[in-house]
C-alpha cells in the first residue's frame, strides 16, 4: 500500500515536473512579454504543485530522502510523466497545443482526485483545480486564437495538434500501481475521463475550426518509465547539480 | 510658437520640477526632455528584459525546487518590470515596436552587464547580490523623479524587487558556508563579478555626458562616482561576513573619507563592451531577436482573430 | 501599415470595498487577452480581487492647456468645505 501510494504520486508529480520543466526553458523568449509571463505563471504554478507531492512523497518514504532527491535523483526508467509533456518546445503552437492537451486532462483528474479518501492528495487537488482551471483558459483561448488567426497560424496549430495527438491516448493508462490505488479510493479511475476528454477537446478544436486528427494508432511508455528520446536531454538539465555535486545543500 | 514662447514655457517647466511637481504625460515638456526620457527609460526597459538571459539560463539547471521557483519567478520579474517601463516610456509618444526595433539594430543600448556569460550556479548567487544590488542603488531614487509615469513604475519594480537581492545574498551566502568546493564557486563568482558590477554604476563622473541635466530632471540624485562609492561601503562588510574576498588588492579602509579605497577600474573593457565587444553582446540580441521574429506569426494571429471577434460582434449587433 | 497589440489601461480594485484604481499598462489583442495578461503582470503578488482593461485609445482626457479653466475656479470656493463656517463651540456633532 506504502510503496504503490509513493508511486501513484510519482506519477501524478512527474507529470507537472517535466512539463513545468519544459515551460521554464520558454522563459524570456516568448513571441511577447505579455506571453512570456503568462506561461512562467503557468511554470510557477506547476513547479508549486510538484513540491506539495514531492513533500508528501518524502514523508511516506520515510527514509532520508527530501523532496529534491526524488524530484532529481531518479534514473531515466523512474520517471513516470506522460510522454505527452516531456515533447519539446518545437514552436509556440506545439507549446499551446501540448498545454491543451494535457489542461483538459489534468483539470477532469484532479476534479476526480478531490474526492480521494487520501486526505492529503485531496487537499493538494483542491489548491490544484483552480490553479489548472485557469490554465486550460489560457491554452484553449490560444488554440481558438491560433486557429481562427491567420492561414499561416492556423497551419501550425494544426500541425502541432496532429504531432501530439500520438500522446493522447496514454491520459488514460493505467498501471498495476494506479489500478491498486483506484480500488484502495485514493486513486482516479482515469479510464472513465476518457469519453469527456475528447468530447470536450473535440469542441474546442471545432471552435478553434481545426480539424480532429484521424490517426487511431497511439505512444504509450511514459507510464511504465519509457520515454520518448527527449527526456533524456531534459533531464541532464533538471539533474546537472545534483549529479555533479552530490549531497550537498543549496 | 514663437521661441520666446517656448523660453518662457521652458522656465515655468523648470520651476514646476524645482517645486518637485510631477510632469504628467500630456503636459508641455522640452523636446529634449521628453527625448531623454525616452532614451534613458527605454534603456531601463532594455536593461531589464536583456537581463533575464543570463538567468534565464540557469532556470532549468536550478540546484533545488526551491532555488527553482525563486529563480523563476525572479526572472520573470524583471519581464514585468521590462512591461512597467515601457509602458510609462510609451506615454511619450514611442510604441513599444519602434523602441525594440532600436534594441535590436543597437541604436538603443542596454546595461553592459548582461553580456558577461552565467557560467555556474554561483552567477545567480552574485548577480542576485552584486548586480540586483547596484541596480536598486541606481533605482531607489528614481521613485521621486520628475516624470510621472517612470516614478510610478518604479515605485512598483522597487517593491518587487526587494526579494531579488535577498535571493541572490542567500545562495551566495549557502555556498559560502557549504562545501570547499562550493565555497570555491562562490569566490569565483565574485571575482568575475565584482568589477563588472562596479562599472554598471556607469563612467566616471568626468566622462559621464548627462550627469549635470539629469540631475536637475531629478533623473539622477547622485553622482555615477558617490553611487559606486555607496555600493563599494554596503558590500564590502557584506562580503566579509559570509568570508568571500574581494578581487581588489588596494581595496582598504579609509577612516578619514569613513569609506574604502579601492584600485582602478578598467574602463577599456568598460567601453570595448559597450560597444558591443563583450563576451555575449551577439548571443543576448540574437537571443532578443529570434524570440522577437519568431513570434511574429502568433502576434498577428491574435490581432486577426481579434478582429474576426469584433466583425462578429458587429454582425450580431445589426 | 503592420498592426501590433493595442495598448490597454488596467485598473485593479484590491479588495471589496475599495475603487479600482489604475495600476499601469500593457499590450493584448482583445479584450479577453488584455484580462489575462493584466491578471498575470499585474496581480502576481494577490494584488487584486477585480479587473477592469479599456482600450487606452478609447479613453478621453482632458487637455492639460486647459487646466487653468478647468480646475482653477474651484480653487477659491471655498464656501464648498465645511471650515468655511463659523459655529458657536458647544455645538457638537454637525
Amino acid at each position: 500500500m506504502k510503496n504503490n501510494l509513493y508511486n501513484y504520486i510519482l506519477g501524478i508529480a512527474d507529470n507537472s515536473l517535466i512539463l513545468g520543466q519544459r515551460l521554464g526553458q520558454l522563459c524570456g523568449h516568448g513571441p511577447s512579454l505579455e506571453t512570456d509571463i503568462a506561461c512562467t505563471n503557468i511554470s510557477l504554478d506547476l513547479f508549486g504543485q510538484v513540491r506539495s507531492y514531492f513533500q508528501y512523497a518524502a514523508k511516506i518514504a520515510g527514509d532520508q530522502r527530501t523532496e529534491d532527491d526524488i524530484a532529481m535523483l531518479r534514473k531515466e526508467r523512474d520517471y513516470k510523466n506522460v510522454l505527452l509533456v516531456e515533447q519539446p518546445n518545437t514552436n509556440f503552437a506545439f507549446t499551446i497545443g501540448r498545454q491543451f492537451l494535457f489542461d483538459v486532462y489534468h483539470l477532469a483528474f484532479l476534479t476526480e482526485l478531490q474526492n480521494s479518501n487520501d486526505f492529503t492528495l485531496s487537499v493538494i487537488a483542491k489548491k490544484c483545480v483552480k490553479e489548472v482551471s485557469y490554465h486550460l483558459r489560457f491554452s484553449s483561448d490560444w488554440v481558438k486564437r491560433l486557429g481562427n488567426g491567420t492561414s499561416v497560424s492556423k497551419e501550425k496549430m494544426q500541425e502541432a495538434i496532429n504531432g501530439l495527438w500520438t500522446y493522447t491516448d496514454e491520459l488514460f493508462y493505467q498501471t498495476n500501481a494506479d489500478k491498486e490505488m483506484v480500488f484502495e479510493g485514493v486513486g482516479v479511475d482515469v479510464t472513465k475521463l476518457k469519453n469527456n476528454y475528447y468530447s470536450r477537446i473535440n469542441e474546442i478544436l471545432l471552435e478553434a475550426t481545426l480539424e480532429i486528427p484521424e490517426s487511431k494508432w497511439f505512444q504509450t511508455g511514459g507510464k511504465e518509465g519509457v520515454h520518448t528520446e527527449h527526456l533524456g536531454y531534459l533531464l541532464s538539465d533538471l539533474q546537472y547539480m545534483q549529479r555533479t555535486y552530490p549531497n550537498m545543500e543549496w | 510658437m514663437s521661441e520666446e514662447q517656448i523660453k518662457n514655457l521652458e522656465i515655468q517647466f523648470n520651476a514646476r520640477i524645482e517645486r518637485d511637481e510631477k510632469i504628467e504625460p500630456k503636459d508641455w515638456m522640452p523636446e529634449k526632455y521628453r527625448k531623454t526620457h525616452i532614451r534613458q527609460m527605454s534603456q531601463h526597459a532594455h536593461s531589464e528584459i536583456v537581463g533575464m538571459l543570463p538567468e534565464g539560463n540557469w532556470i532549468s539547471r536550478a540546484p533545488s525546487l526551491r532555488r527553482k521557483v525563486a529563480l523563476l519567478a525572479k526572472v520573470q520579474d524583471e519581464a514585468g518590470h521590462g512591461l512597467y517601463l515601457y509602458s510609462a516610456t510609451e506615454t511619450l509618444g514611442i510604441s513599444r515596436e519602434e523602441m525594440y526595433e532600436q534594441l535590436h539594430t543597437g541604436k538603443a543600448k542596454y546595461s553592459s552587464i548582461f553580456n558577461y556569460p552565467t557560467l555556474t550556479w554561483a552567477d545567480m548567487g552574485a548577480i542576485g547580490w552584486l548586480v540586483d544590488g547596484a541596480a536598486i542603488i541606481n533605482q531607489v531614487p528614481l521613485c521621486n523623479t520628475s516624470y510621472g509615469p517612470y516614478a510610478r513604475a518604479m515605485i512598483r519594480v522597487c517593491k518587487e524587487e526587494s526579494f531579488h537581492q535577498r535571493q541572490g545574498f542567500e545562495i551566495m551566502m549557502k555556498l559560502a558556508n557549504g562545501t570547499s568546493e562550493q565555497k570555491d564557486l562562490a569566490q569565483d563568482a565574485l571575482n568575475r563579478w565584482w568589477w563588472p558590477s562596479l562599472m554598471m554604476l556607469g563612467p566616471k563622473d568626468e566622462e559621464s555626458v548627462h550627469t549635470e541635466q539629469s540631475m536637475k530632471w531629478k533623473l539622477k540624485r547622485k553622482s555615477n562616482d558617490d553611487l559606486r562609492q555607496q555600493f563599494i561601503d554596503q558590500t564590502v562588510p557584506q562580503a566579509d561576513l559570509i568570508g568571500l574576498t574581494i578581487p581588489d588588492p588596494e581595496l582598504k579602509w579609509n577612516k578619514e573619507r569613513g569609506s574604502y579605497d579601492f584600485g582602478p577600474i578598467n574602463w577599456d573593457e568598460f567601453w570595448q563592451v559597450v560597444k558591443g565587444h563583450g563576451p555575449c553582446n551577439k548571443e543576448r540580441m540574437k537571443a532578443r531577436v529570434g524570440a522577437w521574429k519568431e513570434g511574429e506569426w502568433v502576434r498577428d494571429a491574435a490581432i486577426a482573430y481579434a478582429e474576426k471577434q469584433a466583425n462578429k460582434n458587429f454582425n450580431k449587433a445589426v | 501599415m503592420k498592426k501590433n497589440w493595442p495598448l490597454w489601461e488596467v485598473f485593479v480594485r484590491s479588495k471589496n470595498g475599495l475603487e479600482h484604481r489604475h495600476f499601469g499598462s500593457l499590450h493584448a489583442a482583445d479584450a479577453e487577452m488584455a484580462l489575462e495578461n493584466a491578471r498575470d503582470v499585474y496581480t502576481r503578488r494577490n494584488e487584486g480581487v477585480s479587473i477592469w482593461v479599456a482600450e487606452s485609445k478609447n479613453i478621453t482626457a482632458s487637455n492639460p492647456l486647459n487646466n487653468g479653466e478647468l480646475f482653477e475656479p474651484a480653487q477659491d470656493k471655498v464656501y464648498r468645505h465645511p471650515t468655511f463656517y463659523d459655529l458657536p463651540d458647544d455645538i457638537k456633532h454637525m
